[in-house]
């Protein structure tokens, strides 16, 4: 069965939104972090971008070949490139090249293109890049940021060597623990979070760090949000549930569980709200099944992270929500007008 | 007083491009060469033509009448002579269907109008009325406004409402109508209040026609409430409309009636109006002319215009890689044929550049705008995925056939898929299935009723002998009884007859 585009039947009218432009909408809004990212790790934030889009067009280019799909108009459509740069945010800034190349022939050959390609990948390839690469590749995944304030990021030279692999990691002083996986270490080590709060490890809201990197991508978020290429239900949701079930343990016992705003301003929560667990093609696409799903990601968050054995969550928690999203969307379908209630 | 306002889910804000057009008043064109009128351009069966080729018409004068309950009459709009009556393209699409065809003398000689309808006329006299003088729906659908007049003699009607809710872009016909004859409209919305004995009647104009709405409300009183509803778009569907007045919903695959109300459009009320007190059949109406043409604006067109003519009118000289819609863009159809006419449906030609090729489309994303939009609330992208696959049951059971066709979820499709193609493709597959299966249980029947016949026909010697006596027996009987009747009636004859001595005695003999 086969329809016309465009001229013959009904609408002739069209909004001006393209796929692409969603893509490029993406990606703007996601500046604000990578900006804020390079500000707090350094170049390697930088470099690791650069590299996972330059990994990522090549490899998406070899697959649509494979498939016989023309490279125009599905290699600018942008879908790599908000692949690449989500991916790129969540690896540790001072990876080695080849960890990206592993995770993204993943993500795009096996997530994307082998179940179909665009629009039909049953999980997000980003999250099942990421979390491929931690399952398998756990320590060098740790390559992550200063623990204390006494140090300053490593410069573009410094990073360059570690990206080619010319420094072991990780190394005392620049890569070790997020404030994440800190305090749950500290925590299980039957430490009181009063104790630990005070470290210089701690900001304002959450991580010294990925704190402000959550508000970039919170502020990045609700530029989406207001555009109109992401809806309020999911990130709504998510951030709700996590803040709520984070309380309810707070109040419980303040001393054995973080406090909730550490849980919404620190690792990936607010990337995940915003940019992840909100792709539309993994997602339930009723409004009740997003409430729901973005309800069911908040909650593994908390969970993985509290009780869990990884310090960080939501890649874990987005994916497992994504194998469910078809059911939910089955079962939260609105009552049609007119249809007996 | 105000509408009441029940939301309904869905609905997307569109670019209007309605001051292109409604900002002049409408205009009367010249009379085109000749008229052409379809027997069938409304819902129902095809007009019976009444006149013959030769044969000279007056404005007013009926070409055409209804053979059935649901069907229309047509009159001629000016004077002329039958030119044919004959095959000829009609508007949607590639298709030609019976026309008459009047060539335009240009002497406008009329009929004589009908006396008005009495004050205390019935509602079988105003349905009566709206059947001599044509009047069908005008808002699209061309359903026989008799037909739903008599829906509301037969059952309670809680609500009318007369939609001048045009929520389409570009165009301002009803707009204009509306600021023009608000007297009719609302005088016409009075009688039809009055036919079915409704209970409350609701006048509704989207929130951005000021001008339509203040001009009916100088007309409106406690019988009759205008107001407006928000301009989002299908806000004037009929299921919307009736969800947004009454927060009562018209049920799946089931009439307004259902749900206590009748709608009919404000082009409509105005032609019952001229039928019921002016005494004219419906002849002409307003029709926006718009997008890339010289002078956008709307006409007072003679029903069987051909659109060619208006849009010569409008200053278009036909040039470069347009496309003629009649219709509005989210519904409308592209022309093929620019020689069709104008029909009491037609209510907006807008020319626009063709589609881009660029406009190709991409691999859905699935990101649920359609979803959010669909103003029946469908999964329209489940119902594009099945379609696409062919899985029409599936895509049934999704409610398929719940889906009006606004193109919204199109509108709003980032991967510019033609949705509404699909699903149209997919109801004429269902549709053309169930007419397979019909015609094959017919044959099967037809079959079977053969074999019977044939194994009857074996068996035929035996009952031969046994039927035949039965048979002249009962010719017997009836010869016996008709001779018995033939007696009586002689004898009552007999009796009615003054006594006559001659012939006592033969009647008494026999």
């Amino acid at each position: 069965m086969t329809a016309t585009s465009g001229g013959a039947g009904s609408p002739h009218l069209h909004q001006p939104a393209s796929v692409a432009l969603v893509m490029r909408q993406v990606l703007m809004a996601i500046i604000p972090m990578l900006v804020v990212m390079f500000y707090c790790y350094g170049p390697g934030v930088i470099l690791q971008w650069l590299w996972a889009l330059l990994v990522a067009h090549a490899c998406e280019a070899l697959l649509l070949r494979w498939r016989g799909l023309p490279l125009q108009p599905h290699l600018s459509d942008g879908s790599a490139a908000v692949t690449a740069t989500i991916f790129a945010l969540a690896m540790p800034p001072w990876a080695p090249w080849w960890l990206t190349v592993m995770g993204l022939v993943f993500a795009l050959a096996l997530v994307k293109h082998a179940y179909g390609g665009l629009g039909h990948n049953l999980f997000n390839p980003a999250m099942a890049g990421y979390v491929f690469l931690l399952l398998c590749f756990p320590v060098a995944m740790k390559a992550w940021a200063p623990i204390d304030a006494g140090h300053t990021a490593p410069g573009w030279i410094e990073s360059l060597i570690r990206f080619v692999g010319g420094a072991p990691s990780p190394v005392d002083g620049y890569s070790g623990a997020t404030v994440l996986e800190y305090t749950r270490t500290q925590l299980r080590a039957m430490k009181m979070m009063s104790e630990i709060g005070s470290q210089p490890i701690y900001g304002l809201l959450g991580d010294r760090n990925a704190q402000w990197v959550n508000v970039a991508a919170f502020v990045g978020g609700l530029w989406l949000l207001r555009i109109g290429v992401i809806r309020w239900q999911i990130p709504a949701a998510l951030l709700s549930a996590l803040f709520i079930i984070a309380t309810v343990f707070h109040l419980a016992d303040g001393d054995r569980y973080a406090p909730p705003l550490l849980h919404l301003f620190s690792g990936a929560t607010m990337l995940g709200a915003f940019f992840v667990a909100t792709d539309p093609v993994s997602a339930p696409g009723t409004q009740r099944g997003r409430l729901l799903f973005g309800i069911a990601v908040g909650l593994l968050i908390y969970l993985i992270r509290t009780f869990g054995n990884y310090p960080d969550g939501v890649a874990f928690a987005v994916l497992i929500m994504n194998g469910a999203a078809p059911f939910i969307e089955r079962h939260t379908q609105p009552r049609i007008l007119g249809a007996r209630s | 007083m105000t509408l009441p306002q029940h939301a309904w889910g869905g609905g997307v804000r569109v670019p209007r491009h309605k001051n292109l057009s409604n900002t002049g008043a409408s205009r009367v064109p010249p009379l085109p060469a000749r008229l052409i009128y379809p027997l069938r351009s409304h819902i129902g069966t095809a007009a019976r033509p009444i006149i013959k080729p030769g044969d000279r018409v007056l404005r007013g004068q009926c070409l055409a009448q209804p053979d059935t309950y649901v069907s229309q009459a047509l009159h001629a709009a000016t004077s002329g002579v039958v030119r044919d009556i004959g095959d000829f393209p009609v508007a949607p699409g590639d298709i030609t269907a019976t026309c008459i065809v009047i060539e335009v003398d240009g002497e406008g000689r009329s009929v004589d109008p009908w006396p008005p309808l009495s004050a205390d006329a019935d509602g079988d006299a105003i349905q009566r009325r709206l059947v001599e003088a044509g009047v069908i729906g005008m808002g699209g659908a061309g359903f026989p406004s008799h037909v739903k007049v008599r829906e509301g003699l037969t059952r309670t009607v809680q609500t009318l409402i007369i939609n001048g809710v045009e929520c389409e872009p570009y165009i301002t016909c009803d707009d204009r109508l509306m600021r023009e004859h608000a007297t009719g409209i609302v005088a016409g919305a009075r009688w039809l209040k009055r036919a079915v004995n409704a209970g409350e009647c609701f006048i509704a104009v989207e929130e951005d026609m000021p001008e339509a709405l203040a001009a009916l409300q100088s007309h409106a009183g406690e019988d009759v409430t205008v107001g407006s509803v928000p301009a989002i778009y299908p806000a004037g569907g009929e299921k919307q409309l009736i969800k947004m007045l009454t927060g009562r919903e018209v049920p799946s695959k089931g009439l307004p009636i259902q749900a206590g109300v009748l709608m009919h459009n404000v082009a409509t009320a105005q032609a019952v109006y001229q039928a019921v007190v002016e005494g004219r059949p419906l002849m002409s109406r307003y029709v926006t002319v718009t997008g890339s043409v010289q002078q956008p604006g709307n006409w007072q067109a003679l029903l069987g215009t051909p659109v060619s003519h208006l849009l010569q009118q409008s200053g278009w000289g036909g040039y470069g890689k347009q496309q003629v819609i009649m219709g509005g863009p989210m519904m409308g159809m592209a022309l093929s044929h620019l020689e069709v006419p104008v029909t009491k449906v037609t209510n907006c030609l807008l020319v626009q550049e063709a589609a881009r090729v660029s406009m190709m489309s991409m691999p859905c994303i699935r990101c649920g705008e359609c979803l959010r939009v669909c103003p029946v609330q469908l999964n329209a992208r489940a119902l594009y995925e099945y379609a696409r696959a062919g899985d029409l049951d599936a895509a049934q059971d999704l409610h398929l056939f719940d889906c009006i066709e606004c193109g919204a979820c199109a509108y709003v499709c980032p991967s510019h898929i033609p949705l509404v193609s699909y699903y149209r493709q997919a109801k004429a597959g269902i549709a053309a299935t169930e007419r397979r299966q019909q015609t094959a249980a017919e044959n099967r029947r037809r079959y079977e009723r053969h074999e019977q016949r044939l194994a009857a026909d074996q068996t035929a010697p035996e009952t031969a002998e046994s039927a035949s006596p039965a048979g002249t027996m009962d010719k017997e009987a009836m010869r016996a009884e008709i001779t018995a009747a033939v007696e009586r009636v002689r004898a009552k004859r007999a009796a009615n007859e003054p006594p006559d001595p001659t012939n006592g005695g033969e009647s008494g003999a026999a």
